[in-house]
């Protein structure tokens, strides 16, 4: 039988030992009525050689050159790092509950929240959320409880943070009251006119600042974060940690920092594998750390005085607080956090600023060539990260991407549904991965698309 | 060798430098050339003021200072792989190999969630077939894979259900009922999604108190929130009767999946009258706890909750798959996800599925409760004492300390420590909260006799120990990596960040 290591001899003498004829008597408190019999449409059972060619199959589709960001990020993987993770002493634990059997899982918790720490210019980190979408949204609500000066539950969102990412807080924070007011972008600038603030925005509990955002454009984050302090609100920063080894780190924008950091870790060391599993962080300072949500590890002595870890601040989750915990979250994402922590050990900040820069380069190298395509222009005038937004003359994004598609390029994500002001736009990605070969393949294949539909077109 | 002996040889640090944080063995100037892209110009179009003026403190080691050190932390944990590890609610079955290795092929992880769906279809059948096992193990009418755990499972269920009170313009519902033994998340969820809670306690034979739930249900209730098996660990037989209480009061039922592995094809939390549940992928369905997670917590719905079932889902018109989002649902509670949710744990968990296939379904819940019984009608015979003894045992059953706390002076959670020295696991002590000095204790099915009747030996020792010997129990365990920690101070004096200039020895 798969995976069930009983003989029938064990099985007599348990089944006498319990004092029962068979198995199925074990059973007997569920009532009758309810019992099923075979469950008719699950398949029957295979084999792991028969299984492996199934999946060998089904995983051997094509394997296009892929330029889409929004969100997700290919970056190199160092081979250790899964390696190391899928140890079955990291991969077959459960949450560190037993602080003495759970040392190595513990200390490298430990070891992550400093690292996020210092890269965000923050004063603590927890131990993850599920990911960069649902950790906004719980720091949407960590703002709301935390903001001492404001019993607001208004927060201010710009449309140049991730559209994906806007929807989640909704679904995630409107059975609490919290409203999301709309901050706009600048249509040729692609990021928020600081100016154009409200001079007196009345009580509201947080702005949400996007560092680099959604179209990849470097936001003001100094002014934006000097503006709401003023006004008494607190800054949420949704970051992409790679940007962090070249950006300002959070908790030095403007004259006091950030409040809350989040993000999503996928490009720490995280294959894209089709949405998940990622994972979301999430820093503050020491101040408001009681009112962070999820596990955090704190190192101690043990009863020798040897250093020891534990999980600690216990007292905001569920398991203690129940109804009145910071957030229901319990299980969180462990296992791509210890690839995470990997991944900055082996890089240290020399790599991944490397990485960064390389990504930042390689954008810019393609941003170069794609504008010198008849029909091809940039949306924005603004410096970028490591993804910018093309315009498309006289094609849709839909038919040019379709086309790019067949010749095995995937050209980005199209902004059309998110944003339909912006026209016929693609938001494209280049990261370190990508050759000088890779992006002429890209730039000859829109060239092609390009002539070929306006050709057609006209 | 004494545990006088080993005590001693703990406490010296026999391995010296090797222990301390990643930071300390770091050294300026180190690096790892060949994990990282090559040098490139700086940035001319950044303006300065958005640049960051010093790098970030990370660690310089080489790579195979990074791989020993996680390598040698790893060996700090008890795993399912190295240890008997029946932590009740938890379902620490073992995790087939075959799981992580197929689902890690490289045309899933370089699938980019974005991409056109015609270029993953062999990943987004896997999605869809699960979907439909999921449905026919749980006989609820449709599942929505995206909650990345049980606890945002609940979320996506309790959310549901107020959008379906507030669909039908049934406004005035602003109330969850939980049982005293439900899991914390329960309450925690239920306040999320902006309801008040009130409790009902558990009677003294396991099941729930019917007139407490009579007397607190009304036109206010919203829902009611159970596990079945409860976290107690026993079948609630009452459960149609629950039902159709709630279900006349205009309320819905929630079921918390996390005992599914329990019944796993012999009853249905849809034929039992449940309106959603949320199963925990990385229970029932063995994929890895990796220490914390990640886990999946798909849910399902009956017919009343299917149009407000979060988004993405996968459908497929006899051609194609493809996402369902938003314009497919309107009524969706929306997304929980920046994607499809965990979707690598999706996978591992399709592939469990497919190797069970339907007749190795029904053995998971019959040799898991086999286990369990055997374990509680042993324990028993060793003079423990059960919370609920005339009850059969589900897949999990709780053995009460509360007689050794009170007499020996020894707790639950000294039990727990000394058990650890045995080279057990610890079972889920102090939960469920109403039973005192308690071990929940859930052995699974992919355990053999041998480790069961070990642990039981463990136990029968530790209590001998403990009626002799209760200072050396209490202040165990003595052969872990770390003896018992102090938690107080963990608290009180918080060190979550590594600074540098400090010491760890
Ligand atoms: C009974 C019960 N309900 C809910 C949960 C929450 O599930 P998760 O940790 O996957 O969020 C758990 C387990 O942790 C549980 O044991």
């Amino acid at each position: 039988m798969p995976f069930i290591p009983h003989t029938e001899t064990d099985v007599k003498q348990m089944l006498a030992s319990i004092g029962v004829n068979d198995i199925e008597a074990l059973f007997d408190e569920i009532p009758a009525e309810l019992r099923i019999g075979l469950l008719d449409k699950v398949p029957a059972g295979l084999n792991e050689m028969e299984m492996s060619r199934l999946m060998h199959v089904r995983a051997s589709g094509p394997q296009p050159l892929c330029f889409i960001g929004a969100g997700a990020y290919e970056h190199h993987i160092p081979a250790a790092i899964w390696e190391i993770v899928t140890r079955g002493e990291f991969y077959s634990a459960y949450t560190p509950y037993q602080a003495e059997a759970s040392q190595g899982t513990l200390q490298l918790i430990y070891e992550y929240q400093t690292m996020m720490a210092h890269l965000t210019g923050m004063e603590a980190s927890n131990a993850s959320l599920y990911d960069g979408a649902s950790g906004l949204a719980e720091a949407v609500l960590m703002a709301v409880r935390a903001n001492r000066k404001s019993k607001s539950k208004r927060i201010l969102m710009p449309a140049s943070v991730n559209p994906t990412y806007r929807s989640v807080v909704q679904t995630i924070v409107e059975n609490q009251g919290i409203t999301l007011e709309l901050v706009d972008y600048q249509l040729d600038a692609g990021c928020i006119d600081v100016a154009s603030l409200p001079a007196d925005p009345g009580d509201v509990a947080a702005l949400v600042i996007p560092q680099p955002n959604f179209f990849g454009v470097l936001e003001d984050v100094n002014a934006l974060t000097d503006w709401a302090h003023v006004h008494g609100l607190l800054v949420i920063a949704v970051v992409n940690p790679t940007s962090l080894a070249l950006l300002t780190p959070p908790g030095e924008w403007g004259e006091q920092g950030a409040d809350v950091v989040c993000g999503e870790g996928q490009p720490l060391g995280v294959p894209l594998a089709g949405g998940g599993p990622y994972f979301g962080f999430m820093c503050c300072n020491l101040k408001h750390v009681r009112q962070m949500p999820g596990r955090i590890v704190g190192r101690t002595v043990d009863a020798d005085g040897k250093p020891g870890f534990a999980l600690t601040l216990q007292a905001r989750e569920q398991h203690i607080r129940r109804s009145k915990a910071t957030s229901n979250i319990c299980t969180n994402q462990g296992l791509v956090v210890a690839a995470a922590t990997i991944y900055m050990t082996l890089l240290g900040a020399q790599g991944l600023n490397r990485v960064a820069n390389s990504s930042h380069q390689n954008t810019q190298n393609l941003a170069a060539q794609l504008n010198a395509i008849d029909g091809v222009t940039m949306a924005f005038a603004s410096p970028t990260f490591h993804e910018f937004v093309i315009k498309l003359d006289g094609v849709s994004a839909e038919d040019v991407l379709g086309a790019l598609m067949a010749d095995g390029v995937l050209g980005g994500f199209n902004l059309n549904a998110d944003y339909p002001a912006l026209g016929e736009a693609i938001l494209v990605c280049a990261t370190e991965t990508k050759t000088a070969a890779d992006i002429a393949a890209y730039r000859d294949a829109l060239s092609r698309v390009m002539s070929r539909l306006k050709g057609g077109a006209a | 060798m004494s545990n006088e002996m080993k005590r001693n040889i703990n406490s010296q640090n026999i391995n010296g430098h090797q222990d301390g944080v990643i930071f300390e063995k770091s050294h300026s100037g180190r690096t790892n050339a060949c994990q990282s892209p090559r040098e490139s110009s700086a940035s001319r179009v950044i303006p300065a003021s958005l640049l960051r003026e010093s790098p970030p403190l990370l660690p310089e080691v080489s790579e195979m200072q990074a791989v020993r050190h996680f390598t040698r932390l790893s060996q700090k944990n008890f795993s399912i792989d190295t240890h008997f590890y029946p932590l009740g609610s938890c379902t620490m079955k073992y995790n087939p190999r075959a799981c992580n290795t197929l689902a890690m092929l490289p045309g899933f992880l370089n699938y980019h969630p974005l991409a056109p769906v015609e270029t993953g279809q062999g990943f987004m059948s896997c999605l869809y077939e699960l979907q439909e096992i999921l449905k026919e193990v749980t006989g609820m009418k449709e599942v929505s894979l995206t909650p990345m755990a049980g606890a945002q499972g609940e979320f996506a269920g309790m959310a549901m259900i107020r959008a379906y009170h507030d669909a039908r313009g049934d406004t005035a519902r602003c109330e969850v009922i939980c049982p005293d033994a439900a899991h914390g998340t329960n309450p925690a969820t239920a306040v999320m999604c902006g309801y008040k809670v009130k409790e009902i306690p558990t009677r003294a034979d396991g099941d729930i108190d019917i007139e407490a739930l009579k007397e607190v249900i009304g036109p206010q209730t919203a829902g009611i929130m159970l596990t079945n098996p409860s976290t107690v660990g026993v079948f609630e037989r009452r459960i149609t009767e629950i039902a159709k209480i709630v279900h006349d009061a205009g309320g819905l039922l929630y079921y918390d999946g996390a005992n599914l592995n329990a019944i796993l094809g012999k009853v249905r939390p849809g034929d039992m009258g449940f309106d959603v549940i949320h199963m925990n992928l990385h229970k029932t369905f063995s994929t890895p706890h990796g220490g914390g997670g990640p886990g999946a917590g798909p849910v399902g719905v009956s017919e009343r909750l299917i149009p407000f079932l979060p988004v993405p889902m996968v459908g497929y018109d006899g051609d194609q798959y493809h996402w369902l989002t938003k314009k497919d649902r309107p009524q969706s509670i929306g997304r929980l996800s920046a994607f499809a949710g965990n979707a690598g744990v999706l996978m591992r968990a399709y592939i469990y599925a497919r190797l069970l296939g339907r007749e190795g379904m029904p053995r998971i819940a019959e040799y898991s409760t086999l286990n369990a019984n055997y374990m509680m009608v042993e324990l028993q015979k060793k003079g423990f004492d059960l919370a609920f003894p005339s009850r059969r045992a589900t897949h999990e059953f709780i053995v009460t300390l509360k007689r050794q706390a009170k007499t020996l002076d020894v707790s639950a959670m000294d039990f727990a420590k000394r058990l650890l020295d045995y080279g057990y696991h610890a079972p889920t002590t102090y939960f469920p909260l109403l039973v005192p000095e308690c071990f929940l204790i859930e052995p699974t099915e992919t355990e053999d006799k041998d480790t069961l009747d070990g642990f039981i030996d463990a136990m029968a020792k530790i209590q001998s120990e403990a009626e002799t010997q209760a200072d050396m129990v209490k202040a165990a365990p003595y052969t872990l990596p770390a003896r018992r920690l102090d938690d107080v101070r963990a608290a009180r004096e918080l060190d979550i960040v590594w600074k540098p200039g400090e010491q760890t020895r």
